[in-house]
């Protein structure tokens, strides 16, 4: 057997039964990263010696009894958009190349708290803005199944990762399908959960009204556990609530589930393909005893650029605190104080961080405020709505993860709204502050794996996660493994 | 909507952001085709409709005011990127 071949919780399970030991289990990881790294670039920062000396550790709480979580001791990696006490956090920007932050954020701490090993921190878009990984400012990531392609964004060193299995899960942030685009991208299983049920305390904020944390995982199981152990309210972040946490994912029928298929989100501009392995995993879940129901949506055409005008406008007014004084980037020779902070500003962020920015402040500068940010908020009332009325025929939605699979690097180089339209149906999940889930649900022509969307209402969690998991006990979809590169199974 | 120099050096200067020539002028291009894309909510009708800036009616969220253990200044300083006697160093800002 190769532990590699494990899930999280199979792999927990041998480390509880001492079948595997947790420093075993971390090398296994980190000979896979090293053979794999140079061609898919997952990875800002690896901790090797931090990672074997906290396995250490883990090993010793495990055997005396202390650690006893399912994932106690399973190697795992944290996007470098959150706050790792003592490691370079960087959003993948010169901005902060040299940033070490002084805490931890909560998910992490939660983690850690159950038995976590952190191998390191996963490459992204620059601070989280992107659909492809390839704004990094240390390089864009590699797809597994296609290392010429993306691997989605902005988590995509955590989707790759976990695709490649160089850790067995990994946390991601979704603020407008960045946790869910990669997952489909890289034929992983990815959740956000619904808006407030994370703390976002330690994760460097993007669009905070949409932000949110949740897993990329190899199965809807493993999603359950990690989504289970960062869940719940606290005091450090004023927007989390206590949700119900998901318990462990029931693999039973479907029976009377309604399943609703929103036919706006099967329109134009979708690829064939997708639009066959949606509508395949639509009848598996009828084959399990779940009905269809057709419903609408029809403000989804309205949703992504609604949503750039939020996110953007956030953004211009969240990152108004890299200035080069507190921390991050600083350039030398300037002239006075205002000189400081443009020239740090203007030389620490990338091309796609100032575009968003400067879009942000329009949206919110003075004679265009009414017609372009409060006009979008009135969209997201309406987007609000539109689901609303859905789920009072439906109990869950099922859509595509994305209009396409994974695409060639610099395909979007020179227009980047038609990147932004990739992003039509995950955007307005966070516009609603819903709870959306990805999938694998099979493969194009070319091989690359194509992502099912399942969308829930308001602190439905486990209904999505039931629903993937009776999906995955009867396809294997999610069992496939890529090449990385290599050839033949590496 | 036409987008002027003049509207792109007002939104640099919000941003804080400084362009070069050519800067400016992806800028431009950028920006027009941005905001071009975003005008298409004007085909949509909100008359009367609630604008919604969160999600959840969580307001108000309160805690005791008690004194308790905050971050030491060492560990506040130590990403400055130029620090003296306990403080941020930046650039004379009076004459």
């Amino acid at each position: 057997m190769n532990l590699l071949d494990l899930s999280a919780l199979e792999l927990g399970a041998k480390i509880q039964s001492r079948q595997i030991r947790v420093e075993e289990a971390v090398r296994a990881c980190l000979s896979r990263m090293e053979a794999l790294e140079g061609v898919l670039h997952a990875f800002v920062t690896v901790t090797p010696e931090a990672a074997l000396e906290r396995a250490r550790d883990v090993q010793r709480r495990i055997d005396s009894g202390e650690l006893t979580h399912p994932l106690a001791g399973v190697p795992m990696a944290v996007k470098d958009v959150f706050s790792t006490k003592g490691v370079r956090t960087t959003c993948a920007s010169k901005m902060l190349s040299e940033y070490v932050p002084v805490f931890d954020a909560t998910a992490v701490k939660k983690l850690e708290a159950i038995g976590a090993v952190c191998l390191g921190k996963t490459n992204m878009d620059e601070f989280a803005m992107g659909s492809s990984t390839e704004s990094s400012f240390f390089g864009a990531t590699r797809n597994p199944w296609d290392p010429a392609r993306v691997p989605g964004g902005s988590s995509g060193g955590s989707a790759a990762a976990v695709a490649a299995r160089e850790v067995f899960y990994a946390l991601g942030s979704d603020t407008g399908g960045s946790i869910r685009q990669p997952a489909s991208f890289c034929g992983v299983t990815g959740i956000k959960p619904t808006y407030g049920a994370v703390s976002r305390f330690g994760l460097l904020a993007y669009a905070s009204s949409l932000d949110q944390i949740g897993p990329i995982a190899l199965d809807a199981a493993d999603a359950a556990a990690v989504t289970a152990a960062i869940m719940g309210r606290d005091a450090l972040d004023s927007t989390s609530v206590d949700a119900p946490a998901p318990g462990v994912p029931r693999g039973d029928a479907l029976d009377g589930l309604r399943v609703g298929i929103p036919e706006d989100y099967f329109g134009e501009g979708l690829q064939q393909e997708v639009r066959a392995r949606v509508m395949e995993a639509a009848h598996v879940l009828e084959g399990l005893g779940a009905r269809l129901v057709p419903v609408r949506m029809p403000v989804l055409a309205y949703a992504v650029p609604a949503y750039y005008v939020l996110a953007c406008a956030e953004a211009s007014s969240n990152l108004s605190r890299y200035d080069g004084v507190k921390l991050g980037f600083r350039p030398k020779n300037t002239q006075g104080l205002h000189d400081l902070y443009v020239a740090a500003r203007s030389e620490g962020f990338g091309a796609e961080v100032r575009r968003r920015i400067m879009l942000g402040a329009f949206a919110l500068s003075s004679g265009y405020y009414d017609a372009y940010y409060k006009k979008a908020l009135q969209v997201r009332t309406l987007i609000k709505r539109g689901f609303d009325a859905c789920f009072e025929q439906a109990d869950v939605l099922l859509t595509p993860a994305a209009p396409t699979t994974a695409y060639p690097l610099g395909f979007h180089a020179e227009d980047p709204i038609r990147m932004y339209l990739g992003d039509i149906y995950t955007v307005s999940v966070n516009m609603a502050g819903l709870p959306g889930l990805v999938m694998p649900c099979g493969f194009d022509a070319e091989g690359l794996p194509v992502g099912a969307q399942l969308i829930g209402r308001a602190f439905g969690e486990q209904a999505l996660l039931n629903c993937a998991h009776a999906y995955q006990q009867h396809t294997s979809w999610h069992r496939q493994r890529p090449l990385c590169g290599q050839g033949k199974e590496a | 909507m036409e987008i002027t120099d003049g509207l792109i050096a007002y939104v640099a200067e919000l941003a804080h952001l400084k362009l070069d020539d050519a800067q400016r002028a992806k800028a431009r291009d950028d920006l027009a085709r941005m905001i071009g894309y975003v005008d298409q909510l004007a085909e949509i009708d909100t008359e009367g409709v609630e604008p919604m800036s969160h999600v959840f009616p969580v307001k108000n969220v309160f805690r005791e005011d008690e004194v308790r253990e905050s971050m030491d200044r060492e560990a506040i300083l130590k990403n400055a990127p130029e620090k003296k006697d306990g403080c941020f160093v930046v650039p004379r800002t009076v004459e």
